[in-house]
């Protein structure tokens, strides 16, 4: 018996244990750590061999991300002197800011695609889970599986007539061509878990609440979204990633005002040269939005399975 | 509060017959019984009257209004369930609370107030209402269970095994508190229990299933004396019914292919001799396991029996119960 122990582990075990976590922690990590950094280089400091890693630290990668910039005369630059700190960084190479450039847009618009689609995902498949899960669905299976084989090939196999389709429909670079298409590819993903989620939740908890004087309806919403709220999360966040990282699909169907991050960041290369801290800066916003909301939904992550209150 | 009455009320699961064919009335204010082994259709009776199931075929009544399709909700029942049930999510209070702020009954916040602090100093668990309901022992889960129905007047109370996993103390406040709370509120209690002392005490009336079909409908007392077969015969007594040939005590009663003595039916003194196996002092009395023609006899005796396991004592039948060979009750 001794080989299924359940006392606590030994002090030297947990760290060991603790060691191998902060070790694959730190590994994974670097990149990360890597891109925020360069983000804050200047660009010679950020091409630099070796790398360094102590440095003068810089928003200028933030600035050229944030902006476009012109070159201007010597007359122009000495009759305009510069008013704020950005242009400060703009003036030692003789450019003056010349507007806004379109990264705060295409955040947006990955925000507004990447939850809207999540949003949709776990809605529609909360739903249809719950309805697999409780009701008996003619040909069930079947259904389960039809909705499982849109995933059974690599999404990018349909783009040619997802591509025609949107154009005929007038769904392309729209904002609600994008949510449409991403929640398509999700939706298989969220009934799947969710449904798995749903089973574990007891059928006596929805029996008792309709006893109690509640609709299914009213039951579904207090009794039972409260319990798979664990399931949402964790679905909830594998949608956003997919959504908010996707790259092909975006680049095929948007080019103007539905167009995400993912495709935008990449033409800052092309424009002034090879500036690697604006497209650091770039990235570094562009993980802020799923860092912060995996870590607003880690209570639920962590809170595990609730043993419930029905004898088994 | 409301009569209850189920007519020709069928149900099967696949190939499975879950209940069939059963006609009960349920008095206004009374108190049912159900007995039966696991399997009999107990529980699936008080999911058919709470509409949790569907009725194959039949009909049931609650207070002359016809249910057909009407959700459980509509029914107004409470039930009781067998595995607790309660919302994990919630904590205790809330879990009360619950049913009387249900869009039906819209209780006002004094009132559910006022109910629930009722309900959980009856039930012994005011100090644990702002408790997750998680993190409750059995017992008390088991209490907060019968609390969220007791918070409501329902047309009728389906309980299934409400006290079971209770211990004897608490067993016997509640047994007695339930049996309170149904004679003054006149409440219409349906009640599944393996208990005999609870059908007993508790009891209007007494249902016994077997395989899904109603064979006997009476008061205990009827139950126990008049039993209509060797099965209804065996549900009901602690210690159980001697179920014995006809001819163990010379001539068999005319027709009679077995007889049935309870314990108090075997008198002592006079007859066949039979060996004492075994000796249980309960206290009040004390049982006798005796060996007769290689059957198994319990009998009773007083607390201070000088019997010794080992010893002889005559025995003859009183009153017996005489059934036919297919188990069928003759006189």
């Amino acid at each position: 018996m001794s080989s299924f122990s359940v006392t606590e582990p030994s002090k030297r075990s947990k760290w060991f244990a603790g060691s191998l976590v902060i070790l694959y922690a730190v590994i994974t990590m670097i990149p990360l750590a890597w891109i925020m950094l360069t983000g804050f280089k200047s660009p010679a400091d950020a091409i630099s061999y070796p790398p360094k890693v102590l440095f003068e630290p810089t928003l200028e990668g933030y600035v050229n991300l944030f902006t476009t910039r012109t070159r201007q005369t010597d007359e122009f630059l000495a009759a305009n002197p510069p008013e704020t700190w950005y242009e400060d960084i703009v003036r030692q190479y003789d450019m003056v800011i010349a507007g806004p450039s379109k990264f705060g847009e295409r955040f947006l618009n990955s925000v507004i695609i990447g939850f809207g689609s999540t949003f949709l995902s776990i809605f529609l498949g909360t739903l249809a889970a719950y309805a697999f899960s409780r009701f008996r669905i003619p040909l069930a299976d079947d259904l389960l599986f039809f909705i499982l084989s849109t995933r059974m090939m690599p999404p990018i196999a349909v783009a040619i007539p997802i591509f025609l389709m949107y154009r005929q429909l007038g769904l392309s670079d729209t904002h609600l061509g994008m949510i449409l298409l991403y929640t398509a590819v999700n939706i298989s993903l969220a009934v799947w878990l969710l449904k798995g989620f749903i089973d574990e939740i007891p059928r006596e908890y929805e029996e008792a609440a309709l006893i109690d004087g509640y609709t299914r309806f009213q039951a579904f919403y207090k009794v039972v979204l409260p319990q798979a709220a664990t399931g949402i999360a964790s679905t909830a966040i594998f949608c956003l990633i997919f959504a908010w990282n996707e790259y092909a699909f975006a680049v095929l169907l948007t080019s103007g005002t539905a167009q995400t991050a993912p495709p935008f960041i990449p033409t800052i290369i092309g424009v002034g040269g090879l500036d690697w801290p604006a497209v650091a800066a770039g990235a570094t916003i562009f993980l802020l939005p799923v860092m912060i909301f995996t870590v607003a939904l880690r209570k639920h992550l962590l809170r595990g399975i609730t043993f419930g209150a029905v004898r088994k | 509060m409301a009569e209850v009455v189920l007519k020709g009320v069928s149900k099967s699961f696949g190939d499975t017959v879950g209940v069939a064919e059963i006609d009960m009335t349920i008095p206004d204010g009374g108190f049912v019984v159900l007995l039966g082994p696991t399997g009999a259709g107990k529980t699936t009776t008080l999911r058919l009257i709470s509409g949790l199931e569907k009725l194959d075929a039949g009909e049931i009544s609650i207070g002359g209004r016809p249910l057909r399709d009407e959700t459980p909700a509509q029914r107004d029942v409470a039930m009781v369930f067998q595995q607790y049930s309660l919302y994990p999510h919630l904590t205790v209070r809330e879990n009360l609370e619950f049913p009387l702020k249900s869009p039906i009954l819209k209780t006002p916040r004094d009132e559910i107030d006022r109910k629930v602090n009722e309900v959980a100093s009856v039930l012994q668990i005011s100090h644990k209402l702002d408790n997750k309901a998680t993190a409750l022992s059995g017992g008390e889960m088991q209490r907060v269970s019968i609390g969220r129905a007791l918070v409501r007047e329902p047309q009728v109370y389906l309980m299934d095994e409400p006290l079971s996993s209770l211990d004897a103390k608490l067993r016997t406040d509640l047994r007695i508190e339930l049996k309170r709370i149904q004679a003054s509120l006149g409440a219409t209690i349906l009640y599944v229990t393996h208990d005999q002392i609870e059908a007993m005490t508790m009891a209007t009336h007494v249902g016994v299933l077997n395989e899904g079909r109603l064979v006997q409908y009476g008061t205990p007392r009827d139950i126990y004396e008049n039993p209509n077969s060797v099965y209804v015969a065996s549900r009901l007594g602690l210690p159980r019914i001697n179920i014995l040939p006809a001819d163990l005590f010379g001539t068999a009663p005319k027709g009679a292919h077995r007889i049935g003595l309870r314990p108090e039916h075997v008198a002592q003194g006079e007859g066949r001799e039979a060996t004492i196996g075994r000796i249980e002092r309960l206290g009040d009395h004390s049982r006798l396991h005796l060996q007769l023609d290689g059957h198994n006899i319990t009998t009773l005796a007083d607390p201070h029996t000088d019997y010794t396991p080992g010893g002889h004592v005559r025995i003859t039948p009183r009153d017996p119960l005489c059934f036919d060979a297919q188990g069928d009750r003759i006189y």
